[in-house]
């Protein structure tokens, strides 16, 4: 029975359905289910769909956000489960629209296809200034360091924050994105990636996180 | 009828101007800074934009007001001055607007997501537009830019607000991007339904403006003229930028601009101009484009 509702909750998640989500997480807790199980087999199928359709513009903004806030009633039922018991998530990102910039639609969504995604979200809002950065990846030794930018003007406060970060010798791969960004932009700031859209960043997010275990 | 709308029936093509934000910066400035602060703290920067426009031949130009809504002044801590900053861009404007020349007020997105997706209500957002509507209005603007749209709902309010407070014709264009379904705004929003929301919400010009160069704007235009016999608008950005040593350049020239600008004519735009990216010197190139057809 309880195999149905592991598909049945990715369902939910697909059709933004937050109350059912929640609903049917509880279900499968009080059925003893892992947690980390309903995030795996639940959850993230849900969520790997969403991110198919939404790169595949079937479905736009609107409906992954419903999704995301599905996945969020969810999550907030798994979460203290998953921190208590200690379990590894995808990653940590820690995400950011850099200083000057104050446009969050898009680093919004990035969050929430990354908690869709398993990965531990640290997200340090708008208008973030280099040190903020910095300090924070110093403090939570996170795998990732999300940068955000929609203005033109805006875009080269990324190489700012790129090089505070390689002074500061921190042991973390930094991953930009937004509307004005470019491949060859990041090659010129020396980002060690570029996300295309939120999906995108989840993709690229897990094989930096991939290729930095390999290394080590 | 108004004289805008009144010159487009009689099958005149106008020109309207081009970017604000990216020559604010050009002109000073700083990134994240509010732009319509500029209308009462450095009038004469933003006069002298408009008056750039003006000089190189826009029949219309733009109020410095895209960001002008209470939601958006918020974010800069200016919410209690939307009154001040939207009816000072409108005055700057018509106190130089030459005879047979007109001021668009441009309305711009709240940049909030509506309910129950986001945390505002409709009349809230109604409240917002209305309320930086009637400044506009009070400032003497001749018409409304309702632009950058990409929900249609928050579009339809803001026609809603425009025709609650004023009778002034009213423009609405959406902003899209053309991917693996053909255009669409990031809400999902086809030319077509664009066509048929704005419209049944009533506006008297419809069109698209940003985006990602002309190009793909000649694609939405084209889908757009096919539900439609009102008046088209089309303001492309100038491309999309590169950046080029520590700067944002805008990959379309002057020069470059005009092939498509002639294919949007010939598909009938009836007001063209351009959006980010794009200068006066954009809009010249136009007005002898123009001029010369």
């Amino acid at each position: 029975m309880s195999e149905n509702l592991f598909g049945e909750l990715s369902e939910v998640i697909i059709a933004g359905d937050d109350t059912t989500a929640a609903a049917i997480t509880q279900k499968l807790l009080d059925a003893e289910e892992p947690a980390k199980k309903i995030l795996d087999e639940g959850l993230m199928p849900g969520m790997n769909v969403v991110g198919k359709r939404f790169r595949e513009n079937i479905i736009f903004v609107p409906e992954v956000l419903v999704s995301a806030r599905a996945m969020k009633a969810s999550m907030s039922l798994l979460e203290p489960i998953l921190s208590a018991s200690n379990i590894k998530e995808t990653g940590t990102i820690v995400l950011g629209t850099v200083k000057g910039d104050i446009h969050d639609i898009g680093k919004n969504i990035v969050g929430m296809m990354m908690k869709g995604a398993g990965f531990k979200v640290i997200d340090l809002g708008i208008n973030v200034p280099p040190e903020k950065f910095v300090e924070t990846a110093r403090k939570e030794q996170p795998d990732i360091i999300g940068l955000s930018a929609l203005l033109t003007t805006t875009m080269g406060g990324m190489k700012t924050v790129i090089e505070q970060v390689r002074n500061a010798d921190l042991d973390v791969k930094i991953l930009v994105g937004g509307a004005p960004i470019t491949h060859e932009f990041t090659e010129q700031i020396g980002a060690d990636g570029f996300a295309k859209n939120a999906t995108d960043a989840v993709d690229r997010a897990r094989e930096l996180i991939d290729a930095q275990k390999e290394t080590s | 009828m108004s004289a805008i709308l009144d010159r487009l029936q009689r099958g005149d093509v106008l020109l309207s101007d081009g970017a604000m934000g990216t020559e604010l910066q050009k002109r000073g400035l700083e990134p994240g800074a509010c732009p319509e602060e500029l209308n009462v703290t450095k009038p004469e920067i933003v006069q002298g934009i408009y008056q750039d426009y003006f000089d190189a031949g826009s029949d219309i130009i733009e109020t410095n007001t895209f960001g002008g809504t209470r939601a958006r002044l918020a974010l800069h801590g200016f919410e209690d001055r939307v009154t001040e900053f939207n009816k000072a861009a409108a005055q700057l404007a018509v106190n130089l607007k030459p005879e047979n020349k007109y001021v668009a007020g441009s309305v711009g997105p709240t940049g909030e997501m509506i309910e129950p997706l986001g945390t505002l209500s409709k009349d809230v957002v109604l409240e917002m537009f209305a309320e930086q509507i009637r400044a506009l209005v009070e400032g003497g603007v001749d018409i409304l830019f309702i632009e950058t749209m990409m929900a249609a709902e928050e579009a339809e309010l803001a026609i809603e607000a425009a025709k609650s407070v004023c009778d002034l014709p009213i423009s609405c264009t959406m902003t899209f991007e053309v991917g693996k379904a053909g255009p669409r705004t990031m809400w999902g929003i086809s030319p077509q339904q664009a066509v048929e929301k704005l419209t049944a919400a009533g506006a008297d010009i419809l069109g698209a403006n940003c985006g990602r160069g002309s190009d793909e704007m000649l694609q939405i235009i084209r889908e757009m003229r096919k539900f439609t016999e009102k008046p088209l608008l089309a303001q492309p950005n100038a491309g999309l930028p590169e950046y080029i040593s520590g700067e944002a350049v805008y990959n379309e020239s002057p020069e470059s601009i005009l092939p498509n600008a002639r294919e949007l004519l010939a598909l009938g735009v009836n007001i063209i101009g351009a959006c980010c990216g794009s200068s006066p010197a954009h809009i010249k190139k136009l007005r002898e484009l123009l001029d010369s057809l």
